[in-house]
């Protein structure tokens, strides 16, 4: 099952590819941006700083996306011995992790005027922080083991250990008192507390940063491929 | 259908998992209170001695009792269950304000009383433009 990987077949997209979802990218990107910071009303308390929400929510949930999948992956590539997966969960953490970071970073510029403090230990915010560190030690797995069959061990038990923090992330809000508000989006009911004329923007800045992963993604994923044809195998 | 090998790995990640899930739930269970952020007034006068340590309140500013005088700030946390008293000398931020959420950085002097030295204020959920508010009225 799963093993009957060609990456020649992969390769001819992987190469063709990124340059149109670069197109794409640009052209959701320019219009997210003006949604977001030109047309988009202000907020009724935060006034202009709401539109830090439209980089820091899109950049929140892919990051942990992209955690949930490296989990995914590795849980599969472990189990049925399959290093494609691997090599896929490889290529997508960098985004993932760059867009834990943003997170964090626009989370602590958004604090300041608002809560009146750059950084607070509390639950949801240290989750993501714990995140960021399991990102940086799955990245930095992967550069340190040589040997093929143990880095993806390593690194696939980093992403499965590492990936219990996700609910944590997403349920700190409810389970404790947090400074960080819960969560104004349930995907399991239409009652949202983000007004429609800003949750447009929202949607627009998190299709325009998954395209930017996945760009990211099919130009790593690539690099891999080249990785495997030049030692001559046609087949992982 | 799949190999006995397969069987095994994916026992084995089973496993491994609930461990780890069972351990991580235990360990937040028991660091419960330094999980938290801050505790609710009702937590404060359900404490059954004083600490002297520096703690965190948070819950509503009551409506009505922001009173600022000289270069003091004085009102009052609520829950809607209890109310705990909060005097603070310095400058508030932006978004404090009555019927909004606060979060108080301090000390007890009893459980009516505490001095912070530090306020945060708590943001909710809800996002919308100003004229929408005005529409549904302040509540």
């Amino acid at each position: 099952m799963f093993n009957s990987f060609k990456p020649n077949k992969i390769f001819a997209v992987t190469s063709k590819a990124p340059k149109y979802v670069l197109f794409l990218f640009i052209i959701i990107l320019t219009i997210g941006l003006t949604e977001a910071l030109i047309l988009s009303p202000e907020d009724y308390k935060q006034s202009d700083v709401v539109r830090i929400m439209y980089v820091h929510v899109p950049a929140a949930w892919i990051s942990l996306g992209i955690f949930s999948s490296l989990a995914l992956l590795s849980i599969g590539s472990f189990i049925f011995k399959n290093k494609n997966f691997a090599l896929i969960a490889k290529s997508l953490a960098p985004s993932g992790f760059v867009f834990n970071v943003i997170a964090l970073v626009t989370g602590s510029i958004w604090g300041k005027p608002t809560w009146g403090t750059w950084w607070a230990w509390d639950a949801r915010i240290t989750s993501m922080l714990i995140l960021a560190l399991f990102y940086g030690m799955y990245l930095l797995a992967w550069k340190i083991y040589a040997d093929k069959e143990q880095v993806i061990k390593v690194t696939s038990l980093i992403a499965i250990l590492g990936v219990v923090n996700v609910p944590i992330i997403k349920f700190s809000v409810d389970w404790w008192n947090t400074l960080h508000q819960p969560a104004s989006i349930n995907i399991l009911s239409t009652n949202t507390a983000i007004h429609p004329s800003m949750l447009v923007p929202l949607g627009i800045m998190t299709a325009a940063f998954a395209l930017f992963s996945l760009l990211i993604f099919l130009m790593k994923y690539n690099t891999e491929l080249i990785k495997v044809k030049n030692k001559g195998l046609d087949r992982l | 259908m799949y190999g006995k090998k397969v069987k095994l790995r994916f026992t084995f990640l089973a496993l491994i998992l609930a461990s780890v899930i069972l351990t991580v739930f235990l360990v937040l269970q028991s660091l419960k209170e330094n999980v938290v952020y801050f505790q609710s007034p009702s937590e404060i006068k359900s404490l059954i001695e004083l600490n002297k340590k520096k703690i965190r309140v948070g819950g509503m500013v009551k409506e009505q009792s922001v009173s600022i005088n000289s270069d003091e700030v004085n009102f009052i946390i609520t829950d809607f269950k209890n109310e705990i008293n909060v005097v603070y000398s310095g400058s508030v931020p932006n978004l404090f304000a009555e019927g909004k959420g606060v979060v108080a950085e301090g000390f007890l002097k009893d459980k009516n009383y505490f001095t912070a030295t530090k306020i945060l204020a708590k943001h909710d959920e809800n996002y919308m433009p100003p004229e929408v508010k005005e529409a549904i009225g302040d509540k």
